[in-house]
């Protein structure tokens, strides 16, 4: 009743090739647009701004850039850690060293660099698969650390490695405080989403998707292998070296390399599994599950210790979280190996039919 | 599907209870507990965490708190990991009645990213023997406390005891020193001041750096059996620690000629190497041993009602605990100092801690008081310096036991400061800050 | 030149505890076709259990005991809840899903025997022969031969229960194809009970060995990350490439770290070991020892 698109006729080519041919597609993203910008620094104290939903809007970034690899590519990388170290290093160093660079250009110039060194560590997906390849992808991961820890002028000389993130200023106005960082960030996820979202049912999004079916049969009918999987691991990091920017910049302030360890790898291909591979709406699905679980459980276990003064021992408690969360991700990979997109895509169909599912 | 919407609501449930709970109370002064009981470096977490909050129940049962404002807290795990140390701040900040006194972090990647954090929200970030050395520079980090002594200082304390054990820095010529360190920023702050000893000294100084987490140093050690160094120094974290001083036996090399950096001196970094720990040295800047009128107190006012905060009660006066309770009382005595200021028997806010902290005076007739008189130094800060100490102990392991085998060495401050002037001098620079102005010397 | 045999005997010994690791890795992924990353977290729950156990005064082959009697109830359990509702599922769900299991295991671990580290010794020192070091000058520790000798009974053990066995040749039955050993009569879900209780066995071992190098801590779940490019390089299916790789990238990393090492700054071990496994890749790119079926691109 509620989301059937019987009556929505399309007279148009432009009509039916539109990025949501559904009007109420339209309509929920309008709202959820108009949520995030209007309601939501409205009504989110501090505390949601700098301790979930920043986190939150990065990770999401940062597992739409996996996603478009993993899910629509279908190749493994274990080191998006690693691009979004070079993504916020190499913003800093863009903000730094170029004088009256605008910030934006500067994320822009941590993209392309974590894009370039994706194309180089996506070399071996040319020749290997599965976990091999994603085994290879770490090499990535400690070389860049290293390489940060090795060479001074990547810190600007530093004595201990560590780089704190310059102003954010646009246009004469000065992002500090948590909402306006919020709002900085949510601008740029929404619109590098929207990018992504359009690019992945474009020309190149179809040829990554045929590479993933099957490689073989997609080089027969003429898409070139090289470009296309070099593409896929250019643009994945571009978007993770962007979330590194911003992780440093919207979030941290201060970071250094060990920011950027392995576990946020893990961590994010988890969102990417979690969410669902192949999803844009996955990819932000697994991003708030796996931020926002975790602080919930940890939220809760507080709550009830306090509500019911139970004097539990703290290490009993962060074991007990620590096995929850990962049995919750042993239950939901088993109730639903294709992630919460796909709960969401049985809720539509379901929906589409309500009230008279007959 | 269910059992998923069941748990989803569950959830939902106990966050919107959360937000409800936390009634504010007056007279109470609130400090967060953001440390870590799980991972890798959970012997370090717990046994601070312990340390400081046993103390905070003993003056909350001896004293009633300071002039009866009484200490609270709460836990939050960080994990050591920056995103998290991040989350757990941003929860404890606002807590009732005046938000966070002063924080912790326990970590010195999560103070980095506090720094502005802190400064913008005014909550004093206190980073004992960790962090960022050059926030000794008040006028820059009006809000970060890297207080006692820093590993700048240290690294100029153990070249004195260095020379000391040579006779004198006219012996260090010719020497070898070799720094073992954890391939990190931790790893990498003893560098520069390291290098100045060198030249001033003209000892020869080799790095070698062990990738993370430090569970192999085969190479390592062979390079150092090739080199023959007459000293190591070992600036390791977690089981970095036992493999080297594991490595040091296998290749023969005296531990006795080992020094630790005091995050490589607690007993869960010997233990583990079992005897070929034996001999080896390590700075600290908090001794271990339960002979000291505080420990013993925590022991009658908090452990005999069954309080205390260690479920193992070996670890009362180990070193990590003992340093929990430095922590305690660095926190109690800034809290101490605001209410003399700003009105006993309040609440104080993290701004009010900040001027407590900046003017802190421990002299050892308040040790005596405190009854931690050669528990730890005593300490003085100000606007200018907020470092205050800068001394440090040598500790040897005897198998069983840390037996302290030095005075108090104070650092080489007149090498220290002006390398910590200069690079918070470059952070100002980059970051668009005008220091302030401090009384020079106040 | 007794430098350089030195450094290379060590980093060939060294690899050996790098194999013993990776040997856990290759068991399971051949029989299951699952990347176990919980490997890590069962070598610390095995050494710590084992360890814990000790220190309340237990016989020593007691402890060894019930260790192993733990380690196939896990192994058990974990077919019974995680794996067997998941099969049929693509190899990165199911690897998503030993990451999962990582975590419950840490927790585990910790919760029950707490997280303060412990010291482990065997009764073999970890020091250098004196005679070797006196004839030769050449440093090579007795428990590091002992380690090496371990292994290699290991391995020899584990060939032959590959090869030899009932069991055994189930087992590669079911790693070429589920649906055909299924056809002929073999017990799915005992095959994966029995993998995953042989490679906590394996944990154990490999805990033990780590355990006196490092002290039985968290960080032994870090090994790991040492065994995996050793993996890559032997191929993920075969018991003698874990052994073979792990030598070479042992040595190799090693006479990296000691000779190139200083050129660069240092602490190139981190990702050394990978770089030499990646270049071999590029080779060979279904490992050294790796079957051949993988498909090339």
């Amino acid at each position: 009743m509620l989301y059937r698109e019987a009556g929505q006729f399309r007279s148009t080519y432009a009509e039916d090739m539109q990025i949501f041919p559904i009007r109420q597609d339209r309509i929920a993203l309008m709202l959820l647009l108009a949520v995030g910008f209007v309601v939501v620094p409205m009504v989110a104290t501090q505390y949601w701004f700098s301790a979930l939903l920043i986190p939150f809007l990065i990770f999401s970034l940062a597992t739409l850039g996996l996603n478009i690899l993993t899910g629509y590519a279908g190749q493994i990388s274990l080191g998006t850690a690693a691009f979004m170290a070079v993504g916020a290093f190499m913003a800093y160093n863009a903000q730094l060293r170029i004088p009256g660079i605008p910030i934006l250009a500067s994320f822009a110039i941590g993209g392309l660099c974590a894009a370039a060194v994706g194309i180089v560590f996506g070399l071996p997906s040319l020749r290997i698969k599965g976990f091999y390849l994603a085994v290879a992808t770490l090499a990535c991961q400690f070389l860049v650390l290293w390489t940060i820890n090795r060479v001074p002028w990547l810190t600007n000389h530093s004595a201990s490695g560590v780089i704190a993130a310059q102003k954010i200023e646009i246009l004469g106005y000065t992002f500090d405080t948590p909402a306006s960082k919020y709002l900085l960030t949510l601008s740029i996820v929404a619109l590098m989403a929207l990018a992504a979202k359009n690019l992945m049912r474009s020309e190149t999004g179809r040829a990554f998707m045929a590479v993933r079916d099957m490689d073989v049969a997609a080089e027969v009918i003429g898409i070139p292998m090289m470009k296309t999987k070099l593409l896929a691991f250019a643009i994945s990091s571009f978007y993770c070296g962007v979330a590194g920017a911003l992780y440093a910049y919207c979030y941290l302030g201060t970071v250094e390399p060990e920011a950027f360890v392995l576990d946020i790898s893990f961590r994010v291909l988890f969102m990417v599994i979690i969410g669902g591979v192949g999803s844009i709406l996955g990819s932000f699905l697994g991003a708030g599950f796996i931020t926002l679980v975790p602080i919930f459980l940890n939220l809760g276990t507080t709550f009830i210790s306090d509500r019911f003064d139970i004097e539990i021992s703290h290490a009993l408690v962060s074991n007990m979280e620590l096995i929850t969360f990962g049995g919750l991700i042993i239950f939901f990979l088993i109730v639903e190996p294709n992630g919460l997109a796909r709960l969401w895509q049985i809720a539509k169909e379901k929906l589409r039919l309500w009230p008279f599912p007959h | 599907m269910k059992r998923t919407t069941l748990a989803l609501a569950c959830i939902a449930l106990a966050a919107a209870g959360y937000t409800g709970t936390a009634a504010a109370q007056a007279k109470e002064q609130f400090v967060p507990a953001n440390f870590y009981w799980v991972g890798p470096y959970a012997p370090g977490g717990s046994g601070i965490a312990g340390g400081m909050i046993d103390y905070f129940k003993m003056i909350n049962n001896k004293d009633g708190g300071i002039n009866g404002v009484k200490f609270t807290w709460e836990k939050c795990e960080t994990e050591y990991n920056n995103g998290k140390g991040v989350e757990c701040y941003e929860r404890s900040k606002k807590h009732p009645p005046t938000g966070a006194t002063l924080i912790h972090p326990l970590s010195t990647g999560i103070t980095y990213s506090l720094i502005e954090k802190g400064t913008a929200d005014k909550i004093p970030i206190v980073s004992i023997g960790y962090g960022r050395t050059s926030a000794a520079d008040g006028r820059v980090f009006p809000y970060v406390f890297p207080l006692i002594t820093t590993y700048w200082s240290q690294a100029t304390a153990m070249i004195k005891f260095i020379a000391s054990k040579e006779g004198g820095t006219a012996k260090l010529k010719g020497k070898k020193i070799v720094l073992v360190y954890h391939d990190s920023a931790y790893g990498k702050e003893p560098h520069a001041v390291l290098k100045k000893e060198a030249e001033r000294y003209g000892f020869e100084l080799t790095l070698l750096a062990v990738p993370h987490p430090g569970n192999e140093q085969q190479s390592q050690w062979l390079q150092i059996r090739q080199i023959k160094p007459n000293w190591v120094i070992l600036w390791g974290w977690g089981v970095m620690n036992p493999t080297a001083i594991k490595a040091a036996a296998k290749i023969g090399f005296p531990r006795d000629h080992m020094i630790g950096v005091w995050w490589s001196g607690a007993e869960e970094d010997v233990i583990p190497a079992g005897s070929a720990a034996k001999g080896y040295i390590a700075a600290g800047f908090n001794v271990s041993g339960q002979n000291f009128p505080v420990i013993q107190d925590i022991k009658k006012y908090v452990y005999a009602k069954n309080e205390g905060e260690m479920e193992d009660k070996s670890r009362i006066g180990s070193i990590y605990y003992n340093r929990g309770v430095v922590f305690g009382i660095v926190t109690a005595e800034a809290v101490r100092k605001a209410q003399e200021h700003f009105g006993k028997g309040k609440s104080m806010t993290g701004e009010q801690v900040q001027w407590g902290l900046e003017h802190l005076n421990i002299s050892a007739a308040e040790l005596k008081k405190l009854g931690a008189t050669g528990f730890m130094q005593p300490l003085k800060t100000s606007c200018y310096d907020h470092e205050g100490g800068g001394q440090v102990k040598f500790q040897q392991w005897d198998g069983t036991k840390w037996k302290v085998i030095t005075d108090w060495i104070t650092a080489d401050k007149a090498l220290v400061r002006p390398m910590i002037e200069e690079d918070a001098a470059k952070y100002a620079k980059e970051k668009g800050i005008t220091p302030r102005d401090c009384p020079k010397g106040g | 030149m007794t430098f350089f045999i030195e450094v290379l005997v060590g980093g060939l010994l060294a690899g050996v505890m790098y194999s013993l690791v990776a040997l856990g890795f290759v068991l399971i992924y051949k029989a299951s076709g699952v990347f176990n990353f919980a490997q890590g977290a069962m070598v610390f729950l095995a050494a710590l259990t084992f360890v814990s156990l000790l220190e309340m005064n237990w016989n020593f082959w007691l402890a060894l005991l019930v260790t192993l009697v733990v380690m196939v109830g896990v192994g058990v359990l974990t077919e019974r809840i995680v794996l067997r509702p998941l099969v049929n599922q693509p190899p990165i769900t199911l690897f998503m899903a030993t990451i999962g299991l990582t975590f419950v295991l840490e927790g585990l671990s910790q919760m029950v025997w707490g997280s303060q580290p412990h010291g482990l010794e065997l009764g073999i020192a970890d020091v250098p022969m004196e005679w070797l070091s006196q004839k030769w000058n050449i440093n090579i520790s007795k428990f590091d031969l002992f380690a090496a000798a371990v292994s290699g009974l290991l391995v020899a053990a584990l060939a032959l229960f590959f090869q030899k066995t009932r069991i055994g040749r189930a087992l590669r039955a079911v790693a070429d194809d589920h649906q055909a050993a299924l056809a002929v009569g073999i017990s799915l879900q005992h095959i994966w009970a029995i993998v995953w209780a042989v490679a906590g066995f394996v944990a154990l071992v490999a805990g033990m060995m780590w355990g006196v190098r490092n002290g039985v801590q968290y960080a032994l779940t870090f090994t790991a990350l040492k065994a995996l490019p050793v993996l890559i390089l032997g191929g993920f299916e075969s018991v003698p490439g874990a052994i073979i790789g792990g030598l070479i990238i042992g040595a190799s990393e090693k006479l990296a770290e000691v000779y190139l090492g200083p050129y660069v700054g240092g602490g190139i071990e981190s990702w050394f070991a990978y770089v030499i496994a990646l270049l071999f890749l590029l080779v060979r790119p279904q490992g050294l020892f790796g079957e051949k079926i993988i498909d090339r691109v």
